[in-house]
């Protein structure tokens, strides 16, 4: 049980490395926005799956506890995406330009 | 398993940092808007691990819940607020 919730933070960081690289380097507000949205939302849920395990493998397994953090789950897997799309169309609505290549065909 | 929490909440607080710099640096509002949105989410699993460091996970749980609705809402309002200003452009350039 330990060692569950082990792997699955340790793979959530990573999701969140990559996020933070990506949200760093990419050129444009798009890009920076894909990286921003995938990244963010799979690597939360997989850090809270990890924290449903490290209760778990703590003394008595309080039920509850792990209910409300599927519940947590459950809204950031709706709503992240939901906030992503938002902000996604203010950006469009607004005109950020995307990037394109220098020295490509304009 | 309380040291790897710690460790684990202190490589999160790192990363965030590197995501603070969008923040400070970042050329429109909407990319500032994005990297606030990516932070506010890991502040919820901030709050978890908080919470099984200090063994009292019942008020962290329910404080996180609540953040994260709040920090949602903040998503979807700043981004019905700023969809209609012309502010988004970089300083140098024209609109």
């Amino acid at each position: 049980m330990e060692y569950i919730a082990y792997i699955l933070i340790v793979v959530g960081l990573v999701f969140f490395l990559g996020t933070s690289i990506g949200l760093l380097r990419f050129p444009d507000f798009y890009t920076r926005m894909h990286a921003a949205g995938k990244g963010d939302t799979l690597s939360t849920v997989l850090i809270l799956a990890g924290c449903i395990f490290a209760v778990a493998s703590q003394g008595e397994m309080s039920w509850l506890i792990g209910l409300k953090i599927l519940l947590i789950i459950n809204f950031v897997f709706i709503g992240s995406p939901t906030a992503t799309h938002a902000m996604m169309d203010a950006g469009e609505r607004a005109g950020a330009k995307p990037w394109k290549k220098k020295g490509g065909d304009k | 398993m309380n040291s790897f929490i710690t460790i684990a909440g202190v490589v999160l607080i790192g990363l965030m940092l590197l995501v603070l710099v969008r923040v400070i640096k970042g050329p429109t509002v909407i990319d500032r808007l994005v990297a606030v949105n990516v932070i506010g989410t890991k502040s919820i699993v901030l709050l978890l691990f908080s919470g099984i460091i200090f063994g009292q996970l019942e008020m962290f749980v329910d404080i996180a819940l609540g953040y994260g609705l709040l920090n949602f809402i903040v998503s979807i309002a700043a981004s019905r607020y700023y969809q209609h200003r012309r502010c988004l452009e970089q300083k140098g350039q024209p609109s």
